[in-house]
């Protein structure tokens, strides 16, 4: 287990959300149904950091300076 | 503690819902449809509104609203939203009318409870009488998962109606839905919070608000909006008792993956996704840039518009008006056999002779035929761009066709679940140029219509975003009627010119956007796209968004195609036409090394960009000519329409700039490249 950003999750693996940025972002994402210490899948990892994240039955696409500025645990 | 976050049955019942257990009907004024995206909301809401239903744009802001009646009282359908609140200007059209509702009908998605209860959550707190709609129980079903409804209602404190938007079941009890509609369990904490703001005589649904720092709400009641820390306490009692019901209620069997899930994710890597595009563009190409663009707008503007139309109305004028009638036939490549020219000093109906020979000579396959009439008021209206008469055609026989094809297609793209991966997978490429993925909308959608795209531009995060989409729009993404006479000019020149035209606009496209992401103050924001699972879509639905889209397209735009075709008619009339060709010759001589008649191919494409573009074909232009001659127009300001509907959309000052803008480039590139090519 290591303290990472979600940009680095890799395809197919679990990670746990430790940490979502402020503001209305973060509003969004709680909307969503992803808080803070929540698991989810990394489904997809684009070139260049565009992250296609998996909760559930739902999947949510996540922009490489939004999944940069959140703080996730690797397993 | 998590004890005191879910409130189960045994929740102690505040005093707003002792009160009655059905809803009053003869009460019940206003009945508002809430939900998330794509759950389903406009099928039920197509259901339940019967024939009356109306579009239109909410006051003050760019969203449509459709307004119908059901058992008496107002429906609305609003918005898809994830919750209340004002960050954008769907969610502030929305949260206004579910505040002044009586009744909500929440429409939920019973494959993504998880999200969608947030907003339900939210609008129980808010103290609404509220109905859930649990939608897509026949997918939840061959998913073979199982929800709890009973204990859902339960846990809730509302009732619940199960349906099927594809099978109509439980469509029957959507009869009941208003009546059935309650104030949902409440929760005591909260009701803690709101208190002193409802003492104060607040709406518990806008003291929530308050609370959860919506400033727009909080000024209305002359309130400082609550901190965020406030906001995130409630967001995340919130998030947690959802979660919480949501394990509670729902059981699940199986977690297979189905085809169309298996194409969704293909969609998203550019290693298959890209070719995936390819083909769904070539569909596209097929339907809109052959079928409707060449057939269907071949008949409906030439047979219908300019032959049955506009033919019976200016032979209408012409039996009682001074009018002279030049009439060519042609043969079969477009050629020139014969002109006659009629002319009927007292008006067609008092020279019956000479009127049936017009009509005989008329009445030929080939033939093109200008009415000119010497009262200038009528020249105005019914002359070669008269401001009946040919907007009317062009307006109704041209662009409707059009529009109507590109917003079938968008339909199926964005109810197929298509549209947010393509974007996904665009994402990174459009952060480049300080944009994200959702960009390549209104993009596609500029290669149709400019002035369309430039509505859709609304559905950007900020208005960064937005600037840079609509400069992009009008510098250089050339439209639909643009692009086939490029096309045909092009056809005739060969590749040379074809290669330098693509080199130079791309060169433009790259240049432009990245300058404006360097030099634009502010930030983009970034994706954060819930991405809709891929199904089959509903004909139906497609049908209802095509029409819906459609009618909302020509209602805004319309009106400033007959107002753009009143200027270039005054224009025409005071010959400012030609004042403009002699004004702009020195540049188009010896700058852009072109004939000075190409200046009314600039002044034409100011109304109308093919304008601009055809007006090149009567000119005899080298093939290097036509190259500067079609880079120009391209960069060229954008069509009156699409130049008013930007004012419209981005405001005067930056409508203007952009307006200008073009102006300096296009001819600053077109002669950069005429002095090299030429």
């Amino acid at each position: 287990m290591s303290n990472s950003t979600l940009d680095k999750a890799q395809k197919g693996r679990l990670v746990t959300i430790i940490n979502l940025p402020f503001g209305e972002l973060r509003a969004h994402l709680i909307r969503l149904g992803i808080t803070e210490g929540d698991s989810i899948k990394c489904i997809e990892r684009l070139p260049g950091g565009t992250i296609v994240i998996q909760k559930n039955r739902q999947e949510i696409a996540i922009g490489y300076d939004l999944a940069k500025k959140i703080k996730i645990i690797l397993h | 503690m998590k004890n005191d976050l879910i409130d189960v049955p045994q929740i102690k019942k505040t005093k707003e819902h002792i009160n009655d257990y059905q809803t009053n009907l003869d009460k019940v004024v206003k009945v508002v449809l809430v939900g998330n995206p794509n759950v389903g909301k406009s099928c039920i809401f197509n259901h339940m509104s019967g024939m009356y239903v109306d579009v239109s744009n909410f006051p003050g802001t760019t969203v449509s609203i459709t307004k119908s009646f059901f058992q008496g009282a107002e429906l609305y359908d609003t918005p898809g939203i994830y919750g209340v609140s004002s960050f954008n200007d769907e969610e502030r059209v929305a949260k206004d009318i579910i505040l002044s509702a009586d009744v909500v009908i929440n429409v939920v998605n019973g494959l993504h409870l998880e999200r969608d209860l947030f907003l339900t959550q939210q609008l129980i707190e808010m103290g609404k009488k509220v109905t859930l709609i649990l939608n897509f129980s026949d997918v939840v079903q061959k998913k073979k998962i199982k929800i709890n409804t009973q204990l859902l209602s339960e846990l809730l404190g509302v009732e619940i109606i199960e349906t099927s938007a594809v099978t109509k079941k439980g469509f029957d009890q959507l009869q009941n839905a208003v009546k059935l509609a309650k104030v949902g369990n409440q929760n005591l904490d909260l009701q803690f919070m709101l208190q002193h703001l409802i003492d104060k005589g607040i709406s518990k649904a806008e003291a929530l608000l308050i609370i959860e720092g919506d400033s727009i709400t909080a000024s209305k009641n002359f309130m400082q909006p609550g901190l965020s820390d406030d906001r995130e306490k409630i967001y995340i009692t919130r998030r947690s008792k959802v979660n919480e019901i949501v394990t509670l209620v729902e059981y699940e069997d199986s977690k297979k993956g189905e085809i169309f899930n298996q194409l969704g994710r293909l969609s998203l890597h550019p290693k298959t996704g890209v070719p995936i595009l390819i083909v769904i563009l070539s569909l596209v190409y097929f339907f809109i840039g052959d079928f409707v663009s060449q057939q269907v707008v071949d008949f409906t503007e030439n047979k219908i518009g300019k032959e049955l139309f506009e033919f019976n109305v200016k032979s209408f004028i012409a039996n009682f008006n001074e009018s002279t009638i030049l009439v060519s036939s042609l043969d079969e490549p477009g050629n020139v056999v014969e002109n006659k020219t009629f002319r009927f000093p007292n008006g067609m109906a008092s020279d019956t002779k000479l009127k049936n020979e017009f009509l005989t000579f008329s009445n030929k396959q080939e033939i093109a035929i200008d009415f000119q009439f010497s009262n200038p008021i009528l020249r105005l209206f019914f002359g070669e761009f008269g401001v009946i008469t040919m907007t009317i055609t062009y307006l109704f026989f041209l662009l409707l066709p059009l529009v109507i094809g590109f917003y079938f297609v968008m339909a199926i793209l964005e109810d197929s679940g298509y549209l947010p991966r393509l974007a996904t997978m665009m994402d990174r490429a459009f952060n480049k140029i300080g944009l994200n993925g959702k960009a390549v909308i209104p993009i596609m959608l500029g290669f149709g219509c400019i002035t369309m795209a430039n509505v859709t531009t609304r559905l950007l995060g900020t208005s960064r975003e937005k600037t840079i989409v609509t400069a992009i729009l009008q510098f250089v993404i050339p439209c639909s009627a643009q692009l086939a006479v490029i096309t045909v000019l092009l056809s005739g020149a060969g590749l040379k010119p074809l290669l330098i035209f693509v080199t130079v606009i791309t060169i433009v496209l790259i240049t432009l956007s990245t300058l404006m992401h360097k030099l634009l103050p502010g930030e983009s924001s970034p994706l954060l796209l819930d991405l809709p699972m891929m199904r089959i879509p509903r004909l139906d639905n497609i049908l209802k968004k095509t029409f819906f889209r459609s009618y909302g397209f020509m209602k805004e735009a319309g009106v400033w195609f007959f107002i753009g075709a009143i200027i270039i008619g005054i224009f025409e009339i005071f010959g400012i036409l030609e004042i403009w060709q002699n004004i702009l010759a020195p540049l188009t001589t010896e700058w852009l090394k072109l004939p000075k008649e190409t200046a009314t191919a600039f002044v034409m494409g100011m109304v109308r960009r093919d304008f601009g573009a055809a007006g090149l074909f009567d000119l005899n232009l080298t093939s290097m000519q036509v190259t500067v001659a079609i880079i120009t127009i391209t960069l060229f300001v954008p069509c009156i329409a699409s130049f008013i509907v930007m004012l419209k959309e981005r405001g005067l000052k930056e409508g203007f700039a952009i307006w200008v803008a073009t102006w300096i480039s296009a001819f600053t590139i077109g002669g950069i490249v005429a002095q090299i090519i030429i």
